[in-house]
């Protein structure tokens, strides 16, 4: 780094085209996310029904829960099904997530191993609709759907929980990869502020990079030591077309989606974010200024979907 | 665009408000930055008469403009009379005027008297009064009685011979008619002088004896608690450059510290015609007065339509409550400055303005005492409270409710043990602390103990930044004075809402990918 650089360290940030959270919630969201459509991602409910109805593979929903009194009935509700996860409708950053595994001695077995007795289901759902996890606190809706069961090519580079690929979709272009890694210390959640990796993912082959944890770069996963560099992410260009797809859910603009790998059902989108975070750009260590601005710089996107996987993969 | 608009606006605002406090300092002399407080003298001066039975003329000569002091406000107490105040030479001149009237007849005029600290318009008023030539007239010498004329010339040879210019030749002197053992020369001449003002005039004679220009002139001493206080005469002579005055008194050259002129010149100061027993005397009391309050007084008599709308306008108790609300945007306005430019985490957005508005009350170190107290048992009860799995809004309330009892119990043991400090805990605001809790102990929960304590100690730290801010005396007259600065900050504030670079924490942030 020469002395200039290293004095000014904001000219090597703004020569690798790194975006500050200023610039993301002024020149992106703010231009390119309409409040109206927030509410189309901020709730996972409205966003499953919209993706169920325009053809997009997400999760199977088994359950709403309102209101406190439906808690009770939840239990019976939940029979047919050995495993599944719940979620608030309106959380953020992976936040009052729970994922059950399994039952046993007439109770649940959460994802980290740990047994969980109905009443603390109960509870925690509870938790959920008075809005502990929601954004702003306001009371919510729970929601308990199918737990994906992810592709095994992962196993070895996950520690608990479910990786999943988020990507940066804008104006309908996918623009930049990762794949989210959970550890021991995010609680198999593949949230990256909780200490899941995020690995980067080459745009046009779908290979990664090496990963980011707690914004040093890593090339081994720290609870596997299985090396993450490298890896090939099955049906790629599946996962593409599919975020893709997402931006005509909502019509934001400027979205994270975030997706998963099943074992039998393929990839499958799990929620969309109107202010995905800029980690992203640790993961591959590259700015997204520049790809950004080269999307910007069009005046037309094309329709369909193929052209614009297309265009991703010139980025 | 857009961020063309925004400069637009800042700058039309940035201007207004520029323009508004120029306006403020320039033309109604507001000061911009808070000073001790003034002296400011009370003078009245009572005019008291028995009217004969004739049309009444009373004429008192007024001050103008006193050297070294600032007429902050003056009032007349006329009655039924007729005023009408007019300028002549260095004096005014107020007459009141009545038709008939009966009993003892008094008249008041008050004045406020403030001394003026700026040095530069003391020296502008010296440099005034040395630019205008005053025509001086060299007076003729006097035709004394022959029995004077004998002492005058003696004790004017004897003078000469002791003096180099007319300076020492007036104070020579006056030390030979002020002398406890006067010579015989001396003697002669006081024996027929019975008044003061006699005095004065006598001594006007001989120094026109040796053709010196002289004039007498009345000066009033300020002094505490005075009543029934007069006018004492002093005399001035001309050295060809500028007026000098002495106390005939004494032959003292300076002029007390407290004194001003009150007459200057030959007219009376004053004359009732159609009275008798007039007495004229004056009450003097002294009181102190904040700089800001002489200014806004001197822009109502000016009659400024930007002082009617400012906030002097409003009760005390009312201003008090502004003086602390104006300081919030500052707070804001700091928030901005370390969430958007800086990149500080804290819980809630406000949240540590709040807790810095608290600060206010308690002082900084027992602030942060009490808060990190508060918040810390709160979190341990807190802890417990999850154990329990209550639903959300009952157990925000029962946090709320600990807080409050925690708060209540460290006021009762600090007040025991003797910490009058402790007393201020009760200005806290406790919904904003059972928040912190709340907000506190989630973070705890999900993100762990250090990003906890992290935020928790960042909010601290921006509280105490923003007391250090919001309780600074300079800062805080500013923008009661010229609220106008309130659109400075909202300009700023606006311009900072389109910055889009990178936050200084984003630099850490982004470290990794230095690495090539």
């Amino acid at each position: 780094m020469s002395l200039m650089n290293r004095l000014l360290p904001w000219r090597v940030l703004k020569a690798k085209g790194i975006m500050g959270m200023n610039k993301r919630n002024g020149d992106y969201i703010a231009a390119y996310n309409k409040r109206s459509q927030y509410p189309l991602v901020d709730d996972k409910v409205k966003t499953k029904h919209l993706a169920e109805a325009a053809g997009v593979a997400v999760p199977k929903l088994y359950a709403v829960v309102e209101i406190e009194k439906q808690i009770r009935g939840i239990a019976k509700k939940l029979e047919p099904y050995d495993d599944f996860v719940v979620k608030p409708s309106h959380g953020s950053g992976g936040e009052g997530i729970l994922v059950i595994i399994g039952r046993a001695l007439g109770g649940y077995r959460k994802g980290n191993g740990e047994m969980m007795t109905e009443s603390e289901l109960d509870h925690h759902i509870s938790n959920v609709l008075s809005g502990m996890y929601s954004l702003g606190g306001l009371p919510d809706t729970a929601l308990i759907e199918q737990r994906v069961e992810f592709d095994p090519i992962f196993s070895a580079v996950s520690y608990q929980g479910v990786p999943d690929v988020r990507t940066i979709v804008f104006r309908g272009v996918p623009v930049m990869a990762m794949i989210r890694l959970p550890t021991r210390m995010s609680d198999g959640k593949a949230n990256l502020h909780q200490g899941a990796i995020g690995v980067g993912i080459d745009l046009k082959t779908g290979k990664t990079f090496s990963g980011v944890w707690h914004e040093k770069i890593v090339e081994q996963h720290p609870d596997t030591g299985a090396s993450i560099v490298d890896l090939q992410i099955p049906q790629w260009d599946k996962i593409l077309e599919l975020t893709a797809h997402c931006y005509d859910l909502a019509g934001l603009g400027y979205t994270g989606v975030d997706i998963v790998l099943d074992r039998d059902h393929g990839p499958l989108m799990l929620e969309m974010n109107a202010r995905p975070g800029l980690s992203i750009q640790i993961a591959n260590q590259c700015g997204l200024l520049k790809r950004l601005e080269k999307i910007e710089a069009l005046d037309d996107i094309p329709e369909s979907i193929e052209d614009r996987v297309k265009l991703a993969k010139t980025l | 665009m857009r961020n063309l608009h925004v400069r637009l606006l800042s700058l039309a605002l940035i201007l207004f408000a520029s323009g508004l406090i120029f306006y403020k300092v320039t033309k109604l002399g507001l000061p911009l930055l808070p000073s001790e407080e003034i002296e400011v003298w009370s003078v009245e001066a009572r005019l008291g008469f028995d009217p004969k039975d004739v049309p009444i003329k009373a004429q008192l000569t007024l001050p103008r403009s006193p050297e070294g002091y600032v007429i902050a406000d003056e009032n007349y107490v006329s009655g039924k009379y007729g005023l009408a105040v007019e300028d002549k030479e260095k004096n005014r001149i107020a007459e009141w005027a009545v038709r008939r009237a009966k009993g003892e007849q008094v008249l008041y005029y008050h004045l406020q008297l403030a001394r003026d600290n700026n040095e530069d318009v003391i020296e502008e008023m010296i440099d005034n009064s040395k630019k205008s030539k005053e025509k001086i007239v060299f007076p003729k010498i006097p035709e004394y009685s022959e029995g004077k004329a004998t002492a005058v010339n003696a004790l004017l040879e004897e003078v000469r011979q002791k003096s180099a210019d007319i300076k020492t030749f007036t104070r020579e002197l006056l030390l030979r008619f002020n002398s406890k053992t006067p010579d015989e020369n001396v003697q002669l001449l006081l024996s027929e002088v019975k008044t003061d003002k006699e005095r004065v005039n006598l001594i006007r004679e001989v120094l026109a004896g040796a053709r010196i220009p002289s004039r007498t002139i009345h000066v009033l001493l300020l002094r505490e608690g005075m009543r029934h206080g007069s006018l004492t005469p002093w005399i001035q002579v001309h050295n060809e450059q500028e007026w000098l005055s002495f106390n005939p008194g004494n032959s003292e050259r300076v002029m007390p510290k407290n004194s001003v002129i009150w007459q200057m010149g030959d007219n009376p100061i004053f004359n009732v015609d159609g009275g008798k027993n007039v007495k004229l005397d004056f009450s003097i009391s002294r009181h102190t007065q904040e700089p800001l309050r002489l200014a806004e007084q001197r822009a109502r008599k000016m009659g400024s339509r930007a002082m009617e709308f400012s906030l002097f306008s409003l009760p005390v108790e009312t201003q008090n409550v502004y003086r602390i609300l104006l300081m919030v945007p500052l707070g804001a306005f700091l928030i901005v400055l370390l969430r958007n430019i800086i990149g500080i985490k804290t819980f809630g957005t406000f949240m540590p303005i709040l807790i810095a508005l608290a600060f206010r009350e308690t002082d900084l170190v027992w602030g942060i005492t009490l808060f990190t107290l508060i918040v810390a048992l709160g979190l341990a009860i807190r802890f417990y409270l999850e154990y329990l799995q209550l639903l959300l809004v009952p157990r925000l309330a029962s946090v709320l409710i600990i807080v409050i009892i925690l708060m209540t119990v460290v006021t009762i043991l600090s007040y025991k043990l003797g910490f009058e400090h402790g007393l201020s805990v009760a200005l806290f605001p406790m919904v904003i602390l059972a928040m912190t809790v709340e907000r506190m102990s989630l973070v705890w929960e999900e993100h762990g103990a250090g990003e906890a304590l992290q935020q928790g100690v960042g909010s601290l730290a921006v509280a105490a930044l923003g007391y250090l801010v919001m309780s600074n005396d300079i800062l805080n007259h500013l923008i009661f004075v010229f609220p106008e600065v309130l659109l400075l900050i909202l300009a700023l504030t606006l311009l900072l809402g389109r910055y889009t670079g990178y936050r200084l924490t984003e630099l850490w942030r982004f470290r990794a990918t230095f690495g090539d």
